[in-house]
């Protein structure tokens, strides 16, 4: 047994506890993660999180983890004297960092579109309102291209991940963060489907952040910028006076 | 191996920016140039953030161009007076040119305004680069000139505000050093070069500056205004990541010194004439990557 499965054997046991215990019958989907916390340390080039959890009764399960929200500029180029130039804008709000979906079947097998479309399943469906009013096809337009390069970047995972099923009614999935995965509190979204409705819900938090080394280097930078700059500046000149000392005695 | 740089916030092969510190720093060792007008592009192809790779780029400049200024000032090349008038407008330049590479950020120009710098200069610079050691080569077969005057007598010696350079035995007015020193300034906060192929030009042919004492203030310059560029980025924008710095200025005081010790071993002229063709080619590339179609008309930028 790898430390891994032992620690999901372990949870799984929990879970299976809680789920028969008196008391516990309105939650009928109950989830966790093998870690609540990414770390980003200088050898850092992605990571995955197994996310486990047992349901009661039938029902598939579909998995959202949304990164932290901000502002994403979409800009469209087009040829100006020959050259293509960026020329129009849209800002959209509260886009999330990072977007996944894991589900036991495909998504519109079984949920029924308004369903999907409120719990903002799937990238595709993910609310993206523009700052401004713009008119409607120059959004869906933006929008589509938003998805499209978030998508490419690796963050917005453009398929929609397996969750299998380990006997009746436990469930496992791998949650994959590519290496330029956005630092913040990410919200992991459990659902059990049934008869195209959702059933029950859990939340569970999992948090992305520098850690060790490359942490206290973003945060002297960030905190003292100018003591950074006299240190770097200090490292080039000593590295490239020693250099040339040690070249020209060898 | 994968190294995750922390103020990038991407994770790149250590050993990619090695190596490429090491063809940068072989490439100015062999021509003697810095190198930065290679360096910044490439760092960008290879996804580093525009702003991150200019002023991690006037970093490893600092690096690169030290021993060379530490040498050239122990020989009395340097003229400080020259020095210290490029240096001053050039600081004033580097601030001009942080706040411009924001505002045109802001506005998603950045890259436009970068791409087309470069494709100027490079086709200026690489141009008059081969021109020039054309004509050397061909001098060199028809034998020697007889000496002509000390320098040519141009418009630069009649404007106001004339200073007394010592070392260059020159007196000329303060004001083109000035917007010379300006010009590189800002030029290095956008474009994350040290400026030399553009300030040893016009020390020589606008100045009238003797051949030596340019080599030696254009390197005590470039080694002040990127330290001045990389310390001003740092305080402000917090973009120069040591990380990414660290590794191509091991990888690049290596390649200098290879390149230094190649570069004795060639001829001036036709040095200059392949670093001509390099630079050339450089800017070809750029203008078309400016003609041609994009993949996707659209990008994003993600907001913090």
């Amino acid at each position: 047994m790898t430390p891994r499965r032992r620690a999901l054997a372990a949870l799984a046991l929990l879970a299976a506890a809680a789920l028969l215990a008196p008391g516990a019958r309105a939650q009928q989907v109950i989830a966790d993660l093998s870690r609540h916390l990414v770390a980003i340390t200088t050898g850092f080039a992605g990571a995955e999180v197994l996310l486990f959890g047992a349901v009661d009764g039938e029902g598939d399960v579909i998995v959202t983890v949304r990164g932290p929200e901000g502002d994403v500029v979409v800009r469209r180029k087009s040829q100006v004297n020959g050259m293509w130039i960026n020329t129009q804008s849209v800002t959209f709000g509260a886009v999330p960092g990072y977007y996944a979906v894991a589900s036991t079947k495909p998504i519109e097998e079984i949920v029924t579109p308004p369903v999907a479309e409120r719990e903002q399943i799937g990238a595709g469906r993910l609310r993206l309102e523009p700052e401004r009013n713009i008119p409607p096809e120059t959004v869906a337009q933006f929008r589509l291209a938003l998805l499209r390069n978030m998508e490419r970047n690796g963050l917005f995972q453009a398929r929609t991940a397996t969750i299998r099923f380990l006997g009746q009614r436990l469930f496992r999935a791998d949650i994959v963060f590519p290496a330029n995965v956005p630092t913040g509190l990410y919200t992991v979204n459990v659902y059990l489907v049934k008869g195209g409705q959702v059933v029950s819900a859990a939340t569970t938090p999992l948090s992305v952040s520098k850690i060790g080394l490359s942490a206290e280097i973003f945060d002297f930078a960030q905190n003292r910028g100018f003591s950074y700059g006299v240190i770097a500046v200090a490292f080039a000149g000593f590295a490239g006076w020693a250099a040339s000392r040690l070249f020209q005695r060898g | 191996m994968q190294v995750y740089l922390p103020i990038a916030e991407v994770s790149v092969d250590a050993f990619l920016l090695l190596g490429l510190g090491g063809l940068v720093g072989f490439l100015g060792g062999l021509f003697g140039v810095g190198g930065g007008f290679l360096m910044t592009p490439a760092l960008i192809v290879i996804g580093i953030p525009p702003a991150v790779a200019v002023a991690s780029g006037a970093n490893q400049i600092v690096a690169s161009s030290i021993s060379g200024a530490v040498s050239q000032w122990r020989k009395g090349n340097v003229d400080v007076t020259m020095g210290i008038v490029l240096l001053a407008a050039g600081i004033l330049g580097t601030g001009a040119g942080v706040a411009l590479f924001r505002l045109l950020q802001r506005a998603g120009q950045i890259d436009l305004v970068v791409q087309l710098s470069y494709v100027v200069l490079l086709g200026i610079v690489g141009t008059m680069m081969g021109i020039e050691s054309g004509r050397a080569v061909l001098r060199r077969r028809r034998g020697p000139r007889p000496p002509g005057r000390l320098h040519q007598h141009f418009w630069v010696h009649r404007w106001p505000l004339r200073m007394r350079f010592r070392r260059s035995k020159l007196y000329i007015s303060a004001i083109p050093p000035a917007a010379i020193g300006f010009l590189v300034g800002v030029l290095t906060a956008i474009m994350g070069i040290g400026g030399g192929f553009i300030m040893v030009p016009a020390m020589i042919y606008l100045f009238g500056m003797p051949t030596l004492t340019v080599v030696g203030t254009s390197q005590f310059q470039i080694v002040f205004v990127t330290a001045a560029t990389t310390l001003l980025l740092a305080a402000t924008t917090h973009t120069v990541d040591v990380v990414l710095a660290i590794l191509l200025i091991v990888g690049g005081v290596i390649g200098t010194q290879i390149g230094t010790r190649m570069g004795q071993l060639l001829r001036g002229e036709y040095l200059r004439g392949l670093l001509a063709a390099m630079v050339l080619a450089m800017a070809i590339k750029l203008a078309w990557d400016l003609v041609a179609a994009p993949l996707d008309l659209f990008s994003i930028a993600v907001g913090k």
